[in-house]
């Protein structure tokens, strides 16, 4: 990621005095030379949520959720007014967009990080030892999850091998070299395969195998199929998106050395996306690590460790947890607190990819000027 | 440079697919040891059993059946046994298209798509078992602050679930409950969002009880509009404890805290218990078409309109089925030793301390033995 | 930037290679991408001859056969229609959230902290979800009760929001806010990447001119991002028209095709119906929901068949 420009409370004054001349046509009549104070904008919040508390406090309808709402709304009007009385109107609208952005970030942020806290509070209850040590064969009401923790890890192995490299080759085909019939036609079913439904591919799976091995077949790589099917698309939309950005002139000058396509390719134009193809493939992992509907119809259930993904049933963390909360007979909190277990471990292993990811990403991030 | 990109890629998956291997390494002891031979409860056959074989089926089952595995487990080593609750009619289809040893359903195979037909043809040339094996009844909960006790007779009931009536304090339910004071709160009534065999067996008592106003067809779909709707027995109990106003149907074991409506049998106010679940059962009469002649086949009309005092025909009952003969004898002892446990006294004991069913009385064990005898392990 | 190292790469290979090699190479480097293209198609292919195989029997089948004794028709119809409003109740907040989200860590943030955003926001397209499920079941569903009563008694009047308001929360607009929470981070992740890559010769030729901050994002960030964003939202569209698990856990459907957000009754959506009744079903109903799954690609294909429309005439202009 490129590093955000020059911060605008350090940057700004000089462009009131230096830049005024130059901007006068765009700034209009009324531009004025103050500037607000550095601690301007947190100054507009805490007065207006406190505004907020002490008027809905008086008015007896005090909530949080409530004081929050109305004090980003006049956050964002007040620092609006204040600036445009003291910097002017472009200015004005700068700040007060610059809250609104800041307002809907925290709107955007807030469920997501109810939900990491819900899961934390509500999975570690269920975790211990045992959980990552035991499988559950031969345990009444109980026993580990580490089946379903190795299941899930090599279902979704053999998907990523699956998918990373068609997927790319794919985009690479479809940015580098194609062109007529073929492109237009794979640009059509690419789209047309984000639209399959998750429980279609693994049906489709399913079908799939049934014709080689009879009806009743269960495998872990059948979850991996169906999660490559939903996967492969997710790569190649993220693949095309950062491969369009590498600009032409370092292909261009590439060329012009007398460097051929496939080499232009692998040692120009990938290397420079490489930091948005990780994230790509990240997220593409990702989504499809917790899918849960299409290995409800091929990877089985069972209670016994397989690490096999080419014979018999294979468990896994998606459908261990929906298992534990659709059914979880008579003692229901401790079958609750198995798969809120489950779910935080689904995303402590995605923890853990993404650092992975994140430092490749950090390591080889390459900007474009 | 870039070649040192490409490394840590590979370094990454490298590391993945290691930890992944360490995993594996780790467990294939735990594999091999699963079978810890800690059976305090004793209650499997002692005969020893192995092999591995799946079943499919009922999502009510689910619970029961994974302790009678993790019993039968137990006391043989070498034994596996795998159920996958994908839903009565995916047990049906899979037993039928030979893809599992054994299926669970909630609802009998009938006539009515060949599926009874199909399943004998199956198991030929051996015999088509078919032995009910759970009972759960099904309890109206509601969720109306200040209302303890609540009695609905079998009219009143229909009509709610099918939205004519609309608020707690109407007159017909106000006859059935002197000295309640029913607030005026509008009624909210929950079904079941996913097809099912709950929804089945309820609608089945419905238009039983109350063809004039229940005229809707019987199926695991939810034939009214409208109405709050979640998914599975767990969804219906939270929205009913959720909500205000709320009433729905559910395992009775799933009830919890919430209030349990009595219903009316014959002159008196029933609620579900497992004793008078069980009961009910022993009183239907078995239905010759559903058994289609099959010697091995046992399926009930359930007496829904039974008057018996002691009785709650609202009853949910689900079924194993199987074959007499298998591909192998191994197989067919491991399916024998799974239905005689899920079957027996220990085995449906153990089922209502972990999943809260009816445990089946000695009368009906006697009745379905020798079907499950009948399997040549 | 690494046209420096990537410059010298090219030198040294244009010394080594011949031409004989040169166009063996590319010719194998370019046959595989074309296998792998064609391994999509076929993967398609065997897809679409699935849903069509299994599918058909369900499109013809007679009323009688299916469900409620609907034709299939008016079968899918009321699906349809659930699937596209809650889609495009989730894109519609999930989309300017996700690009206010992407700004704030590519412009606005302290570079630290956005760093440390980005890998929040990422971590969070990962939650699988079944847990967005549970979450909108136990956590905003119940908080969301309160303010759908206000907003029956303020704003009633607006069809949407006509009432009666559900008591358990389990209402389409729940619903639409948990599909935006879910896709938020694929969109924000997209539109993040294509905002970072800006060039930053243009961002400081705006500042030089003497843009504020936000002409500076509107004339040079906000172009160069708009494919990405679009393609991102409908990327984000695509797994909110297909979202099954979250869908079946937390709406109250009941077949109803009405624009009333905040009531028990809800229509269905394609994916959630096939999940609700597919484990139950046998026969010509299981052929009649698969059937319904191609009913949902359609629907698909028409969104990104408008969203490429989008684009390319963006690219034009």
């Amino acid at each position: 990621m490129s590093a955000p420009p020059p911060d605008s409370s350090g940057f700004q004054p000089e462009l009131a005095t230096a830049g005024a001349p130059a901007a006068g046509r765009l700034l209009g009549g009324g531009a004025s030379a103050g500037v607000l104070p550095d601690w301007a904008p947190y100054g507009v919040v805490a007065a207006a949520l406190a505004f907020c508390a002490i008027v809905l406090g008086a008015l007896g309808i005090f909530t949080v959720a409530l004081m929050l709402v109305f004090g980003a709304l006049l956050a964002v009007a007040g620092i609006y007014a204040w600036s445009r009385a003291v910097e002017g109107a472009r200015r004005a609208k700068d700040r007060a967009i610059t809250m609104a952005i800041v307002v809907a970030f925290g709107v955007a942020m807030a469920p997501l990080i109810s939900l990491l806290y819900e899961v934390v509070r509500r999975g570690i209850p269920g975790l211990s030892a045992e959980f990552f040590t035991e499988d559950a064969r031969g345990k009444i009401g109980g026993g580990g999850a580490e089946h379903a923790i190795v299941g899930t890890l090599i279902i979704t192995a053999v998907a990523v091998v699956i998918s990373v490299p068609v997927g790319l080759m794919a985009a690479i085909y479809m940015n580098e070299y194609g062109t007529g019939k073929l492109r237009r036609a794979l640009t059509f079913f690419v789209d047309v395969m984000t639209g399959i439904p998750s429980i279609v591919a693994g049906l489709f799976a399913y079908a799939l195998f049934e014709l080689f091995f009879g009806p009743g077949i269960r495998m872990g790589v059948m979850g991996s199929i169906a999660l490559s099917v939903l996967m492969i698309p997710i790569v190649i939309r993220a693949s095309e998106e950062v491969l369009k950005i590498v600009p032409n002139h370092l292909r261009e000058a590439s060329y012009a050395l007398g460097t051929p396509k496939w080499k232009t390719i692998t040692k120009v134009v990938l290397p420079t996306a490489f930091a948005g193809l990780v994230t790509g493939v990240m997220i593409a992992t990702a989504r499809i690590i917790g899918e849960t509907a299409p290995l409800l119809v091929t990877t089985g259930v069972v209670d016994s460790l397989n690490t096999n993904p080419f014979s018999g049933r294979m468990q896994n963390l998606a459908v261990y947890a929906f298992n534990e909360y659709r059914s979880p007979g008579i003692h229901k909190t401790a079958s609750y607190d198995r798969a809120w277990a489950a779910a935080l471990t689904l995303i402590a292993i995605v923890v853990i990819l993404n650092v992975i990811a994140r430092l490749v990403y950090r390591r080889y991030k390459t900007e474009i000027r | 440079m870039s070649r040192a990109r490409w490394l840590a890629v590979i370094a990454s998956a490298a590391i993945l697919a290691l930890g992944v291997a360490a995993c594996g390494g780790s467990s294939e002891s735990t594999s091999s040891s699963g079978g810890k031979t800690e059976s305090e409860s004793g209650g499997a056959p002692s005969a020893e059993v192995s092999g591995e074989i799946a079943g499919a089926g009922s999502t009510a089952q689910q619970a029961a059946q994974e302790a009678w595995i993790a019993e039968l487990e137990n006391a043989n080593g070498g034994a596996t046994i795998s159920y996958d609750p994908v839903g009565s009619g995916g047990g049906r289809e899979q037993f039928i298209s030979g893809g599992v040893a054994y299926g669970a359903s909630d609802t009998p195979l009938s006539e009515t798509e060949g599926e009874l037909a199909k399943a004998v043809k199956r198991c030929g040339p051996g015999e088509l078992v078919e032995v009910p094996n759970y009972i759960s009844p099904i309890a109206i909960i509601y969720n109306v602050p200040g209302v303890e006790e609540l009695n609905l007779d079998s009219e009143t009931l229909a009509k709610i679930f099918n939205q004519e009536i609309k608020e707690w304090n109407d007159p017909a339910i106000a006859k059935d409950n002197p000295g309640v004071e029913l607030p005026s709160t509008r009624i909210v009534p929950v079904n079941r969002s996913d097809k099912s065999g709950t929804t089945e067996n309820f609608t089945d008592y419905l238009s039983k009880v109350a063809p004039n106003v229940w005229t809707h067809e019987v199926s695991g779909e939810w034939p009214v509009k409208g109405g709050e709707a979640a998914n599975g027995t767990s969804g219906v109990v939270e929205a009913v404890t959720a909500g205000e106003g709320t009433i729905g149907y559910a395992d009775a074991s799933q009830a919890g805290e919430l209030g349990v409506a009595k219903i009316k049998v014959g002159s008196t106010w029933a609620e579900p218990s497992p004793e008078a679940a069980a009961k009910v059962l022993e009183l239907s009469k078995e239905d010759p078409e559903l058994e289609g002649g099959n010697k091995y086949v046992t399926a009930f009309e359930i007496d829904r309109k039974t008057e018996s005092s002691g009785t709650y025909p609202i009853i949910l009952v689900s079924s194993l089925i199987g074959c007499t003969k298998y591909k192998s004898v191994e197989e067919a002892a491991l399916v024998k030793a799974y239905f005689e446990y899920a079957v027996s006294p220990e085995g449906q004991e153990l089922a209502a301390e972990q999943a809260g069913s009816a445990p089946l009385t000695e009368a009906l064990r006697k009745k379905v033995m020798p079907a499950v005898e009948a399997i040549e392990g | 930037m690494s046209s420096v190292d990537t410059t010298t790469n090219a030198g040294q290979l244009l010394a080594a290679a011949s031409g004989g090699r040169r166009r063996r190479g590319d010719r194998i480097f370019s046959n595989t991408a074309v296998i792998a293209a064609v391994t999509i198609l076929a993967l398609l292919a065997g897809v679409a001859i699935f849903l069509l195989s299994e599918g058909w029997p369900g499109l013809t089948a007679s009323a009688s056969e299916l469900p409620g004794g609907k034709t299939f028709i008016e079968y899918v119809a009321p699906l349809a229609f659930g699937t596209v409003l809650a889609g495009a109740l989730a894109t519609v907040i999930a989309v300017p959230l996700a690009v206010a989200v992407a700004l704030f860590i590519t412009h606005i943030a302290p570079a630290r902290l956005a760093l440390a955003l980005g890998f929040l926001v990422d971590l969070l397209a990962a939650i699988p979800s079944i847990i967005y499920g549970l979450w909108g079941i136990f956590v905003l569903g119940p908080a969301a009760v309160p303010a759908m009563k206000w907003l029956e008694a303020k704003l009633g009047f607006i069809p949407i929001f006509e009432g009666p308001a559900s008591t358990t929360g389990r209402t389409m607009l729940v619903v639409g806010v948990v599909l935006a929470v879910m896709i938020l981070p694929i969109v924000s992740a997209i539109a993040r990447e294509a905002f970072a890559q800006t060039p930053r010769k243009l961002q400081e030729g705006a500042q030089a001119l003497g843009a504020t901050r936000w002409e500076m994002i509107r004339m040079t960030v906000l172009p160069f991002g708009k494919s990405s964003v679009i393609s991102g939202a409908m990327l984000g569209l695509g797994r909110a028209l297909g979202e099954t698990m979250a869908v079946t856990i937390i709406l109250s459907v009941s077949g109803a095709v009405s624009f009333n957000l905040i009531s028990q009754a809800n229509p269905s959506t394609i994916a959630a119906n096939i999940a609700l009744n597919f484990p139950d079903s046998s026969g010509i109903k299981i052929n009649a929901l698969i059937a319904t799954g191609l009913v949902l690609f359609a629907i698909t294909l028409v969104t990104n068949f408008i969203a490429r429309a989008i684009i390319a005439r963006s690219n034009v202009q």
